[in-house]
């Protein structure tokens, strides 16, 4: 501030504009970097909504050629697309609904529960999480192989149940954690028998956890791949039918499938955020 | 209900039942069916028969041993840079994100709505040959004029780093998140600079993220082969590459079931030596 008013010698002042500018560039480098990554982040996704309004040539969807509306206007065009995209939807609520209900009462009893056996049961739930997709892939194709399974749509479903009830049950012991019981124990003092409890004040108290737990397994299963690949026989879902047009050429309606899904679960987590702003608007959910 | 009054410590045991009856089915008992699979002789025509076939894994090392070399290579080097990427990304969001840290956290998680093959895919665009990230790598000199980027180690690296993660950032934002922001004013109070606050107290304290995130992003990158395909050459094959082909394409099960058990094995004793030496180093700290 006092460097503009006294008149000083020159090289003082360029030391101070230099450090100065240190000072600006030090304060913004974490800034610009954290904007650089969030952009390498988005990249990807960039390029998947631009090309799915991209005119390809020939039937490599790589290079830009003009805009057109013609993919989203049908979007289930290219053969079998359709059908993938209804099997991945099948397959997802069915190993949604079955695998929310399986991992939120294991969720209750490791939470409120002592008995034994829990630590065992912790890992249990523990080693499919950090076990590699390959492995368990592997592992349920070699159990089908000698049982003599016949491979489709139910062995799939079987392997996407498996992978989702982990991931169910730590988000809604993680919701039940902070479960102020009292709330339960003034129900019951108050007459109600414990089923008028649970549905009354416990499930939706929880509901959040297990609405969590449920769309993290619903879009777990919608994308997976490498499992799906070893169980599914002739049966193709949706990343399956992407993998199988990867060496020809993908339609550029895989692009605006993935689109709708991306811009779904965008939609999704603003409302979440939006909510948890309104619960605490200091911004900490 | 009289039933469940008598016997209350049967609760538990009924809450936890169909989902761990589950798990063991489809989870644990598989795990043996790949030990037992990987022992067996034979061909698709003639069956497969138990034999002790030790052999399968003395080949599976001698045949894959560079395969297996570059899994762990290429799953070492994605997960530094992803911790390279992700830790100041992190820090900018958990200390001066503000009122938009979960709204910037949304950011991070993006890229897990588009479907992982199309992602891929969309960085099969990105790095192609006359691409603008490739010309302008060209421009800085980074690339060579005539080099490529694609079909190269560097794009299956790449791709993996991209692919995973998010699972570094999560883990990583949640301990720093959690860090008391007065250890840090205590600790330039009694004159530590800012870089020595950040080794002696930040640092420390995220290291249970650091753990986490490396863990989970290494893991799943060791087994992936989908990098390797889609944005590789079989010279960049990956294990993951070989398993899935075995099983799938060339139906050599005992090999590929041995395979599979050395890459689950060999990552269990990584992850036993991870944590003990962080663990005890921690200790000493």
């Amino acid at each position: 501030v006092t460097a503009a008013a006294e008149p000083q010698p020159l090289p003082r002042r360029r030391v101070s504009l230099l450090s100065r500018a240190w000072a600006f560039v030090r304060r913004h480098t974490l800034t610009v970097f954290g904007l650089l990554a969030l952009a390498y982040l988005m990249l990807p996704i960039v390029i998947v909504i631009v090309f799915s309004f991209n005119n390809p040539a020939g039937r490599f969807n790589y290079t830009w050629e003009g805009f057109t509306t013609e993919h989203w206007t049908n979007p289930f065009g290219p053969p079998f697309l359709g059908d993938s995209v209804a099997t991945s939807i099948k397959v997802a609520v069915l190993a949604t609904v079955v695998s929310v209900i399986l991992g939120t009462l294991v969720a209750m009893a490791l939470v409120r529960y002592h008995f034994r056996g829990r630590g065992a049961t912790n890992l249990l739930i523990f080693v499919p999480l950090t076990a590699p997709e390959i492995v368990l892939g592997a592992s349920l194709l070699a159990l089908f192989l000698n049982l003599g399974t016949a491979l489709g749509f139910w062995t799939i479903v079987i392997a996407h149940i498996m992978f989702c009830i982990s991931f169910v049950v730590v988000t809604v012991r993680a919701r039940l954690v902070g479960f102020d019981r009292h709330v339960e124990e003034a129900a019951m003092d108050l007459g109600a028998n414990e089923y008028v409890t649970f549905f009354k004040i416990t499930l939706p108290l929880i509901a959040p956890g297990i609405l969590a737990g449920a769309l993290l397994a619903f879009s777990l299963s919608i994308d997976d791949f490498v499992i799906t690949n070893f169980n599914a026989g002739t049966t193709e879902t949706f990343p399956l039918y992407v993998w199988s047009q990867a060496q020809r050429g993908v339609p550029a309606e895989v692009n605006v499938i993935g689109t709708m899904i991306f811009g779904v679960a965008v939609l999704l987590m603003l409302l979440n955020v939006i909510l948890s702003y309104r619960r605490n608007p200091k911004g900490a959910a | 209900m009289s039933f469940l009054h008598r016997h209350r410590w049967l609760t538990p045991y009924l809450l936890l039942a169909p989902g761990v009856a589950f798990l063991i089915l489809f989870f644990v008992v598989p795990l043996y069916y790949l030990s037992y699979t990987s022992l067996q002789e034979g061909t698709v025509q003639v069956g497969y028969t138990f034999t002790w076939a030790w052999d399968n894994y003395s080949k599976a090392f001698s045949d894959y041993e560079e395969q297996f070399l570059r899994s762990l290579e290429y799953a070492g080097i994605a997960t530094v840079a992803a911790l390279l990427i992700s830790y100041p990304l992190t820090y900018w969001i958990a200390f001066r994100g503000g009122r938009w840290k979960n709204l910037l956290l949304l950011f991070i998680i993006a890229p897990f709505f588009v479907t992982y093959l199309i992602r891929t895919l969309a960085w099969q665009n990105i790095l192609a040959d006359d691409s603008f990230v490739v010309n302008a790598l060209q421009f800085v000199g980074l690339v060579a004029d005539d080099g490529r980027v694609l079909a190269t180690s560097t794009a299956v690296i790449a791709g993996i780093t991209y692919n995973f993660l998010p699972f570094m950032a999560l883990p990583l934002y949640v301990s720093l998140e959690q860090i008391d922001k007065s250890l840090i004013e205590a600790a330039k109070d009694l004159y530590a600079s800012s870089t020595k606050a950040f080794l002696r107290v930040t640092l420390p304290l995220s290291a249970p993220g650091v753990i986490a995130g490396t863990l989970l992003t290494f893991i799943p990158a060791a087994g992936d082969f989908i990098n390797a395909e889609l944005l590789g050459t079989p010279n960049q094959a990956m294990i993951g590459n070989v398993i899935q082909s075995k099983f799938l394409e060339i139906t050599d099960y005992g090999q590929a079931a041995a395979l599979s058990v050395i890459l689950m094995a060999v990552i269990l004793v990584l992850i036993v030596i991870y944590t003990r030496v962080l663990g005890t180093e921690r200790m000493a700290g």
